[in-house]
């Protein structure tokens, strides 16, 4: 059962496609968004923000993370997304094309005032910024440190390789520094890094390769373009059995030498250090919040 | 009016027929009669010939009269070039007020079997269900007598019991010789098994082969002998190759449909009785097809083997056999050219009898074998009731097909569907249409989750073992709720007291009715 802690999967529904939200309620993505920006043509841009705040205050799904995602910060429709949808109460917006943290303070303030106008506690509604641009992602660590609302920063990958002319690949060497440069923006700020999208959807092996790299590099989830690619990346981001054995023997092996009162431990002939430890207490509470019983638990 | 034991009004009488009401699965026992059958004794003698030149020659040779029953299988599906063809003959021979009795669900276009009901020729229809231009006729109150549907069980059971006597089978064939062995196999329009005329060559007063691919004799395989047949007829073109069924049946990438199919199978193999030797149905739908796929990994990774599949067979049935995960495929109709390829060169798979396939009435049927079963629903409700008829507008939309049969043979029935399609609820709280008694459903799997049914007699079993599972399980009432939570409830819809069709349990009873909607 997904957790609203988790972060590991994002997927959009369209809010041009009632049934598409509907039917979204029903699959295993922790992170739930609903779509204002691409996948809505402009005649139907105010239609879609009714349906998506309506969707979003009378049927949210209960056990995901709730966001919509807004159009533009330059575009027409930008004022009127976020008068509407903060009202809805998402868990967060998503804004796509952040490119200075400028811009994020200027929407906190905006959210701040509706927030205040709504009788709605100020700094609720959370931001995922969208970084799509090579000045976006040269920007992340400002856009991260911006403002208390910023939960998480994005990688826009489609649009990031063209604002830098490279060529989008499956392999993603292109957007490696990228990727990189936002991870390292999101852990000096503490917020949580999305990875970029895997576009191919008949391509279960590439999203499986794609998805093992989102997990190495350190990322704590993925957005999802398609339902059928949700339940691979929760698994990439979820602890094996091996890993969640090897956790407890290390946090074991710990207990015991602080009963004994150690100075080093060692398990399997190798000392294990304090990153070691972080390591498996992070595997313990990922299994956990993935609803793996662990040990004792019941 | 009594209420039958599903709950639902039924007539004592209607148009003159007294009507039997449902009573529960197995409560028919049948008289101790010989089975019917109007089969004429015929001698041919050396050098005589079946054939006949023209279909207007057959069936004045078959004796064809006002009143009569004329039947015919659905192997063709929505290429079939039979029906049209044959109802021309008879109309411009002038025969009126035949009783239109088909295996299944026909639904062709040009020519149109309303035009054929609006000028008299037909003037009573008996199959497994209606759907198109037909279906929103007769649910329109197109007819004076009402349609009745019987799920694939209940035809051979009606013909053996004389309910439904056959005057003259009219059997497509896409290879046949002048002596009438014919089959589905082979030829341009092949479509698979014949497993459906099986009953209709045997029972028949007359039989006529139509082919548009005649061998030399004996045609080899033969599904229907030539001791039945009396008379063969070739015409230019039996069906439309393209819609008969080309490749194989494609495999719904709906995201939504993958995740119950998915369900479905994780719940066939948690349920307990997933061991070698297990069986299986599981047809034709999207659903159903990608259950297929998901059963066969976990058929393989448990390192089991299935001891047969039944019904429909479709190239995921024939990829799961090739891999060697069912050791044989018992094969009524097929559903795509790949499961028709498959059964001119594998022993393993067998052409099945309809009658043998699903008939209560027929010493023991294949369905009473089933360890599981997969059925298709249009809407679930609270009891479990199944509608797997009439949609949403009150339009017909499908067939009974096997489902009535399987749920009642099977151990393990499972009723697969969207808990919301469109903006229509599908698990509601009583079901427009019965057809599938609530009792003889062991659960439903939506996208929302998994309902067991308490009063299914596998529901300890499965509770215990699904537990265990990772599968989401809740009550029906919760998806019901769900479902309305999301779409409301509909109003309910209109009706008129005219009843236009009767739908028959696989025991002959009568499970519900069918009125005529009121259109605004």
């Amino acid at each position: 059962m997904p957790s609203s802690s988790l972060k590991r999967t994002s997927l959009y529904a369209s809010g041009a496609s009632v049934v598409n939200m509907i039917q979204a309620g029903f699959y295993n993505q922790d992170c739930q968004v609903y779509d204002l920006e691409d996948s809505v043509p402009p005649a139907d841009k105010d239609a879609a923000r009714f349906l998506v705040c309506n969707m979003v205050r009378r049927h949210r799904p209960k056990d995901k993370h709730v966001q919509i995602r807004v159009n533009g910060i330059y575009s027409r429709y930008f004022n009127e997304d976020l008068e509407a949808s903060v009202r809805a109460r998402p868990d967060a917006l998503r804004i796509p094309k952040v490119e200075a943290a400028g811009e994020v303070r200027e929407i906190d303030g905006k959210i701040s005032a509706i927030e205040k106008a709504a009788g709605m506690e100020e700094g609720g509604v959370k931001l995922w910024c969208t970084l799509e641009s090579h000045i976006g992602v040269l920007n992340a660590k400002e856009i991260a440190e911006a403002s208390p609302r910023v939960e998480a920063l994005i990688l826009g990958a489609e649009d990031f390789t063209a604002s830098m002319r490279s060529r989008r690949t499956k392999e993603g060497w292109e957007i490696f520094f990228a990727r990189n440069a936002i991870l390292m923006a999101c852990r000096a700020a503490g917020v949580d890094a999305i990875d970029a999208l895997f576009s191919d959807v008949n391509d279960v092996e590439g999203l499986k390769i794609d998805a093992r790299m989102t997990k190495t590099l350190g990322f704590d989830g993925k957005t999802a373009i398609h339902p059928r690619q949700v339940d691979i990346i929760n698994a990439a981001f979820t602890p094996t059995q091996r890993e969640i054995n090897h956790a407890l023997r290390v946090l074991d092996a710990i207990e015991e030498g602080e009963r004994l009162n150690k100075g080093a431990v060692s398990l399997d002939g190798s000392m294990i250090d304090k990153p070691i430890v972080i390591r498996a207490q992070n595997v313990i509470a990922m299994a956990r919040a993935a609803g793996i019983r662990i040990g004792g638990d019941s | 009016m009594i209420v039958n034991s599903a709950g639902r009004k039924i007539p004592e009488i209607l148009n003159g027929r007294a009507l039997k009401p449902y009573m529960g699965p197995f409560s028919v026992v049948p008289a101790d009669v010989p089975v019917r059958s109007k089969r004429r004794l015929t001698l041919l003698r050396p050098g005589e010939s079946k054939r006949r030149a023209s279909l207007k020659d057959a069936v004045r040779a078959v004796g064809l009269e006002d009143g009569m029953t004329i039947s015919f299988h659905h192997s063709f599906r929505e290429g079939d070039m039979i029906i049209g063809q044959v109802l021309t003959v008879i109309r411009e021979l002038g025969i009126k007020r035949l009783r239109f009795a088909p295996s299944a669900v026909i639904n062709i276009r040009n020519p149109s079997i309303v035009d054929f009901v609006r000028d008299g020729t037909i003037d009573r229809i008996e199959a497994s269900g209606i759907r198109g231009q037909l279906g929103d006729a007769v649910i329109d109150g197109l007819m004076d007598n009402p349609v009745i549907l019987r799920p694939h069980g209940a035809r051979p059971m009606a013909i053996e019991t004389g309910e439904l006597e056959i005057d003259v089978a009219f059997i497509g064939a896409s290879s046949a010789d002048e002596y009438g062995n014919a089959t589905g196999l082979t030829g341009p329009n092949a479509c698979g098994a014949l497993g459906y005329s099986f009953i209709d060559a045997r029972c028949a007063g007359r039989v006529v082969v139509i082919t548009d691919c005649l061998v030399d004799y004996p045609c080899v395989p033969a599904s229907i002998s030539q001791q039945d047949v009396d008379f063969v007829v070739v015409v230019d073109q039996i069906g439309d190759s393209e819609k008969i069924g080309k490749g194989a049946a494609r495999v719904t990438k709906n995201p939504r449909d993958l995740l119950i199919a998915e369900s479905a199978a994780q719940f066939i193999a948690h349920s307990g009785l997933f061991a070698d030797g297990y069986s299986f149905q599981t047809g034709a739908g999207a659903i159903s097809i990608a259950c297929t796929n998901y059963l066969a990994d976990l058929t393989e990774e448990k390192g089991i083997q299935a001891s047969f599949s039944l019904g429909g067979s479709t190239s995921a049935i024939v990829e799961m056999f090739q891999r060697g995960l069912i050791r044989t495929i018992q094969c009524s109709q097929c559903f795509d050219s790949v499961a028709a390829r498959a059964m001119t060169s594998n022993p393993n798979i067998v052409e099945c009898d309809n009658s043998v396939y699903a008939n209560i009435f027929g010493k023991g049927n294949m369905v009473n074998q089933l360890t599981f079963g997969i059925l298709g629903a249009l809407e679930v409700d609270v009891d479990f009731n199944v509608n797997i008829l009439t949609g949403s507008s009150g339009e017909m939309m499908g067939g009974l097909g096997g489902g009535p049969d399987v749920a009642a043979g099977a151990q393990v029935p499972i009723v697969t569907l969207p808990i919301v399609r469109g903006r229509t609820p599908s698990v509601v709280k009583s079901v427009f249409t019965l057809c599938t008694p609530g009792e003889t459903v062991a659960a439903v799997v939506t996208e929302a989750g998994t309902a067991l049914n308490p009063k299914h007699k596998t529901y300890p079993l499965l509770k215990e073992n699904l537990e265990k599972s990772r599968l989401k399980l809740v009550s029906i009432e919760e998806l019901q709720r769900v479902a309305e939570r999301l779409l409301g409830v509909p109003k309910p819809m209109p009706c008129t007291d005219k009843i236009v069709t009767l739908v028959e349990y696989r025991d002959g009873t009568v499970i519900d009715v069918i009125r005529q909607i009121k259109r605004r």
